[in-house]
């Protein structure tokens, strides 16, 4: 096999949801491309891992996973409690931390 | 393992800081009492040290030693050599009168406030006795990094004196007061942070260099020649170490701080940032520079000179044309600390010693000056020269304890500051005849803004802002009486504080490998 | 018997800490109790003369030691006493003066509320001065001369709500000090040279040092004995010192103070001696200065001042004594003995007269006084005889041996500074017979006016309860005063033929200072001749302008020299101009620089950090997409360089 083509796919992947985090502004879309990212990067990771053959890229991969699923409750918490605080879950209406 | 007699100085105060804040809001003077108290025993446990302490004995004495971070070398050292135990006691010895000084200055102004947590006068002595502790253990200290680490630390407790407790007396208002205060306070603050940072990169350096902070080991490996420091990084530290305490004494060009910390901080405090923190920084000249980079100085002695005598004329000058009563008293001290840094670095035995008892005198003088100015000021509620006016005719006790200090610091013969002042310029000329020369205009220009200022505040005619103003109280003359009798005694007899010091100075010297020189005509004699 | 040398500076000193910091409770007896300790110190003095009269001529200096002062290293200062011929004579004058000052002013600062520090005060000079003349080194000799500012200071400005006085004062503090940087100077440059500043090891040495060590450290002791002799240049303080009571102006100017720098000069004879330089300065400074005061003198219509320029004067003729070396060296202090007797007759005098006269000094209202006070006028014409040298008085025998040994000095020189002395003894003559007209004879100018005239200095507060605006009723001073005064006057007529007939005081000083005849070019008969008919001539020449002549109340305007000499030869104007205007510009300029210079530097490096920060806190604007934008932005610019660092 060539890893080549998951590995395109994977930057792919990573380079729509960082575009989307930077330019949506409902918190919910930004929190979609969020994961989006984080499943791009474990493409990657299970792509060398069969590249190399051994299981380390799994095992992060599965990190990741926990690590997102723990971030999603948090997050969507905190979107959830926003939106009923302000009526909006656009991120540029929570600009409140600045100097 | 003989008794901590140094731990124990530097512990009552420490302790004393802790029990003084905790004390309830409501009692006030159960507070006051307890500063005092602890100051005291400090007092005896200072006048314990100097009993115990042979002045013809080794170098480092009272020595206590245990390891602290053992992986970077930190160890907590103690050991007091003459110059420590002479400043040790002054710390001592001015703590009591500071905190009776200030025995008013932060009673809260109103009782309007019923704040459980609201404390300022447990604050204040508290914060006094902690400057004392940490103070008192810089002069003990023999390790590197346990003195860098009080002489950084120290700057916090007087940040909060000079911005928290400033002086009340301000022409424009509380507003204006504040906001000068904080100014004072961040411009202490950041000035001497900035020379312990430089100081930190310095002392980082001779760690690298020496592989430990202890001084006794440094000079042991510097005895032996296994000491591998190339003169370049020698004169790089020892410049890093110059101006962290240059900035601390305060040494011209970096002295603007002293005058606004001290002009806007109250009098005892004022008191304490000059007569004892700021000694630390001769103090370290002495201890630290000298005795580290013994080349290195004896390189920068004449820009060092140099700056030393700016400071003594110029401070002088300056303390010529201010109008406050504060400023003009810290512009003084700027040109006797010209003073004192010109006796260390001529490197002579009368300099050196001169410096130390100048550090000694200069205390008490300018505690003695600086607290009756302090007791005026609270009566009239202004720190400028020009709203008093015939003040001898209605508080004649207060003026006339204000001339002494004045003649104190004006160095008159019989008054201790005088033998301090003549040795360190006779130790100058020994060796650097002109600055020796130039340095005697310092004693002109002294007499002119001591007299200047008694002229204008207590002679004359009675102003009407002065008329009834009362003289000095109880607490004020017990305050001020028993400084008077030191500087009377220490300048008819100051052979008890010369006999402490002479050793010690005889050692650095030797350090510093440098010998006095010799008069030409010695042979006839 | 040696170690009752401290006693004698221990009674004043124990007088002063007892008056000054005792308290209220001490204001009825603070003058008696002030005396009786000046009065003690003087006993003392008296004993040890008695023993040192006992002794031989060889052996007659005692020393005490008490204690080491300041050892550190090679600098060894002692607190020890020598008592010599020299010191003797001084511990006598300065004692026996300061005691009968002490007793006149038990009258005269009767109605003062503040009289029990005005004596502690006065026994805190004494003891000074003792101190300073008993010193068996320098530095403790330099004690005692900072002690002797101090007193005169606090003396001077006794009466501090005057803001004149406070002000002259702060003058004659200043101006002495110095003076005092040239004798620390000098004591420096002692222990550099000699490695010792005691008085024996820097004599014993002396030989050793080369001329020009000598003469640098002679010229800055000439500098120290100009400031407290008040010698030109640095004189100017004494015509204010006038603001101080008069018992202070007599005991400044006839028993300690100004005669301490003669006590220097001659103390330090081993030195000067083997520095002509520095000797023909010191000769220089005595003349100039001897003419300076008598034509101040000449000028003055304040009778206290008029007698502090006569002393300045006078001064002058001791330190051109003394710059003349062995010739001359016990001819100063002869004459400083006599002076010190008719000086203090003489303020006392006036100051007799000034309060039988509502405190007025301006002698232009005063005239004809002989009648109303008798004793006064008796004892002040005592002392007036025998400053101008009248033949068989004290003055007469000791400026003619000034005079003499001026010309016998030799050379262009001597004829130089015969003639300048010769000519001094006429002016004297001419400004004290001025003084003795315009006050005791002459018609009554004082009657139909207010005393106190406007531009007189304000006047002593006592005198309010005096009632200073009436008309003056000139009346003698209580006995109290005028013993004083009486004891003076005997001793103005005595003391000069005591001293000079058979050369008793010659023989008594010259174990100390050595002596040497020297050439004259002229016999002691023609300078006794030439000196009387100068003295003629001066008292003459006033007799015409003040006594046939009738005195204007109001001073005429003057020829250019009189203006300037009331103006004490322009000297203050000159100080004023470049010294205090001078300075304030520079103070004014430097407290500037401090604030803008100094201080901008840093303020400015604090205002770029705070610019700085503002700037970047723009960055900080808290949209969630710009710091994630930051956050791919860095990330970028790492991956990129590390991809860049593996290429390369």
């Amino acid at each position: 096999m060539n890893p080549v083509y998951y590995l395109y796919l994977a930057s792919l992947l990573f380079t729509i949801g960082a575009a989307g985090v930077l330019i949506r502004r409902n918190a919910i879309v930004v929190f979609m491309c969020v994961e989006l990212m984080l499943n791009a990067c474990n493409l990657a990771f299970v792509a060398f891992s069969r590249l190399h053959g051994n299981l380390d890229g799994q095992i992060i991969a599965f990190f990741t996973m926990v690590v997102a699923a723990a971030e999603v409750v948090v997050g969507l918490a905190i979107i959830v409690s926003m939106f009923r605080a302000r009526h909006s879950a656009s991120v540029d209406d929570a600009s409140l931390m600045k100097l | 393992m003989s008794f901590p007699y140094l731990t124990v100085t530097f512990a009552l105060p420490a302790a004393g800081a802790i029990v003084t804040a905790a004390v309830p809001a409501a009692r006030r003077t159960a507070a006051k009492w307890t500063a005092l108290v602890f100051s005291l025993a400090t007092l005896v446990m200072a006048a314990i040290v100097i009993v115990r302490f042979d002045p013809g004995g080794g170098q480092f004495q009272l020595a206590e030693s245990h390891a602290w971070i053992k992986d970077f070398g930190v160890s907590y050292d103690l050991g007091v050599d003459g110059i420590g135990v002479a400043l040790l006691a002054l710390t001592a010895l001015l703590i009591p009168f500071v905190i009776l000084a200030g025995w008013h200055d932060a009673d809260p102004l109103e009782e309007a406030r019923p704040n459980r947590r609201w404390r300022p006068t447990q604050g204040f002595f508290a914060l006094i006795l902690a400057v004392e502790a940490m103070v008192v253990l810089s002069f003990e200290a023999t390790d590197v990094f346990l003195f860098y680490l009080l002489f950084e630390a120290m700057l916090i407790p007087m940040y909060f004196l000079i911005g928290g407790f400033g002086d009340r007396a301000h022409s424009g208002g509380d507003e204006a007061a504040a906001t000068q205060r904080s100014y004072a306070a961040v411009k202490f603050l950041l000035y001497n942070l900035v020379g312990g940072l430089i100081m930190l990169a310095a002392v980082i350096g001779v760690y690298v260099v020496a592989g430990t902070f202890s001084l006794t080991d440094i000079a042991h490996l510097r005895a032996a020649g296994d000491l591998s420091m190339s003169t370049s990084t020698g004169r790089w530290l020892f410049l890093g170490f110059f101006f962290a305490f240059a900035v601390k004494a305060p040494l011209w060009p970096v002295h603007t701080w002293l005058p606004s910390a001290m002009g806007e901080s109250t009098a005892p405090v004022a008191v304490l940032l000059t007569a004892v923190v700021d000694k630390v920084g001769t103090f370290a000249m002495l201890r630290y520079c000298l005795q580290l980079f013994p080349e290195a100085s004896k390189w920068a002695t004449p820009v060092i000179l140099v700056l030393a005598l700016i400071s003594i004329v110029y401070g002088a000058l300056l303390a010529v044309g201010q109008r406050d009563i504060k400023r003009l008293i810290a512009y003084a001290s700027i040109s006797h600390f010209g003073f004192i840094i010109m006796g260390i670095f001529a490197m002579t035995s009368q300099g050196q010693s001169g410096a130390t008892l100048y550090m000694v005198n200069h205390g008490i003088s300018t505690a003695a000056l600086m607290l009756v100015a302090g007791f005026l000021i609270s009566r009239r509620g202004s720190r400028l020269i020009s709203d008093y006016g015939g003040v001898q005719k209605v508080a004649p006790v207060l003026a006339g304890t204000f001339l002494i200090g004045g003649l104190a610091t004006l160095s008159l013969p019989g008054l201790s500051p005088f033998v301090s002042e003549f040795l360190v310029l006779v130790g100058t000329f020994s060796r650097y005849p002109v600055i020796g020369i130039i340095a005697t205009i310092g004693i002109v220009l002294a007499a002119l803004y001591v007299l200047v200022l008694y002229q204008r505040t207590m002679t004359g005619p009675v102003k009407a802002t002065v008329q009834g103003m009362s003289d000095l109280k109880v607490r004020e003359v017990v305050v001020v009486a028993p400084l008077i009798a030191l500087l009377i005694f220490l300048g008819v007899y100051p052979k008890p504080l010369t006999d402490i010091v002479n050793p010690a100075v005889h050692q650095t010297m030797s350090q510093v490998d440098r010998t006095d020189p010799h008069p030409q005509l010695e042979a006839s004699r | 018997m040696d170690n009752l040398i401290a006693l004698l500076i221990a009674a004043p000193l124990l007088g002063a800490a007892v008056l000054l910091c005792g308290g209220r409770a001490l204001d009825r007896v603070g003058p008696l109790v002030g005396t009786v300790l000046s009065g003690a110190s003087f006993v003392i003095g008296a004993v040890l003369f008695a023993d040192m009269l006992g002794k031989g001529a060889g052996d007659r200096t005692m020393t005490q030691h008490l204690f080491a002062w300041v050892p550190v290293a090679g600098f060894k200062a002692d607190v020890g006493f020598q008592l010599d011929q020299l010191s003797m004579t001084f511990v006598l004058l300065i004692s026996g003066v300061g005691t009968l000052i002490h007793i006149y002013s038990i009258g005269y600062m009767a109605h003062d509320e503040r009289r029990r520090r005005f004596f502690g005060y006065l026994n805190l000079f004494v003891a000074a001065m003792l101190l300073l003349v008993l010193a068996s080194n320098y530095l403790l000799l330099y004690m005692g001369w900072e002690g002797v500012g101090l007193a005169s200071y606090l003396l001077i400005g006794f009466w501090q709500h005057k803001p004149s006085a406070a002000t002259a004062a702060k003058k004659a503090f200043l101006v002495n000090r110095v003076g005092d940087m040239g004798l620390s100077i000098a004591i420096m440059l002692m222990f550099t040279t000699f490695g010792t500043f005691s008085f024996g090891g820097v004599f014993g040495a002396a030989h050793g040092a080369t001329e020009g060590k000598l003469t640098a450290i002679s010229l800055m002791l000439l500098l120290a004995a100009c400031g407290k002799s008040a010698q030109v240049p640095l004189q100017s303080w004494l015509g204010d010192a006038m603001e101080g009571p008069t018992p202070v102006s007599a005991l400044i100017h006839a028993a300690t103070m100004v005669t301490a720098g003669v006590y220097l000069i001659t103390r330090s004879a081993d030195l000067f001696n083997g520095a002509p330089t520095a000797q023909l300065a010191v000769v220089v400074v005595g003349g100039v200065t001897l003419l300076f005061g008598a034509i101040v003198g000449c000028a003055k219509d304040d009778i206290k001042k008029s007698l502090a320029g006569s002393t300045m004067s006078q001064i002058g003729y001791m330190i051109l004594a003394a710059g003349l070396g062995p010739i001359g060296y016990v001819f100063a202090i002869m004459h400083l003995v006599t002076h010190g007797f008719f000086k203090a007759g003489l303020f006392l005098g006036a100051g007799s007269v000034m309060h039988g006269m509502n405190d007025e000094v301006d002698m232009r209202k005063y005239g004809g006084l002989r009648k109303y006070m008798p004793v006064t006028f008796v004892t002040f014409g005592l002392g007036y005889l025998a400053i101008i040298g009248f033949p068989g008085l004290s003055g007469f025998f000791s400026k003619d041996k000034i005079v003499e040994a001026a010309f016998a000095k030799g050379g262009t020189e001597g004829w130089i500074l015969g003639a300048v002395t010769l000519l001094g003894a006429a002016i004297t003559a001419y400004y004290m017979t001025r003084m003795m007209l315009m006050t005791f004879f002459g018609e009554e100018r004082w009657r139909n006016t207010a005393t106190a005239s406007p531009d007189a200095p304000d006047v002593e507060p006592a005198a309010e309860e005096r009632g200073r605006h009436a008309e003056p009723h000139p009346h003698e001073s209580p006995s109290v005063m005028t013993i004083p005064m009486i004891v003076l006057a005997i001793g103005s007529v005595g003391a000069g033929a005591f001293f000079g007939v058979g050369d008793r005081f010659l023989r008594w000083l010259e174990p100390v200072t050595g002596h040497s005849e020297g050439n004259s070019p002229v016999s002691a008969g023609v300078v006794t001749a030439a000196t009387l008919v100068l003295l003629v001539v001066g008292a003459g020449i006033a007799y015409l302008q003040y006594g046939r002549r009738p005195v204007p109340a109001r001073a005429p305007r003057g020829s250019l020299l009189t203006r300037a000499a009331r103006r004490d030869l322009l000297q203050d104007d000159f100080n004023h101009v470049v010294l205090v205007r001078g300075g304030e510009h520079l103070t004014r300029s430097l407290v500037y620089v401090d604030h803008t210079v100094v201080d901008g530097v840093v303020n400015g490096t604090a205002a770029s950090f705070g610019g700085l920060s503002g700037r970047l806190r723009k960055l900080q604007n808290g949209y969630a997409r710009s710091y994630a934008l930051s956050m791919f932005g860095g990330t970028a610019v790492i991956v990129a360089a590390t991809l860049l660092m593996r290429a390369v």
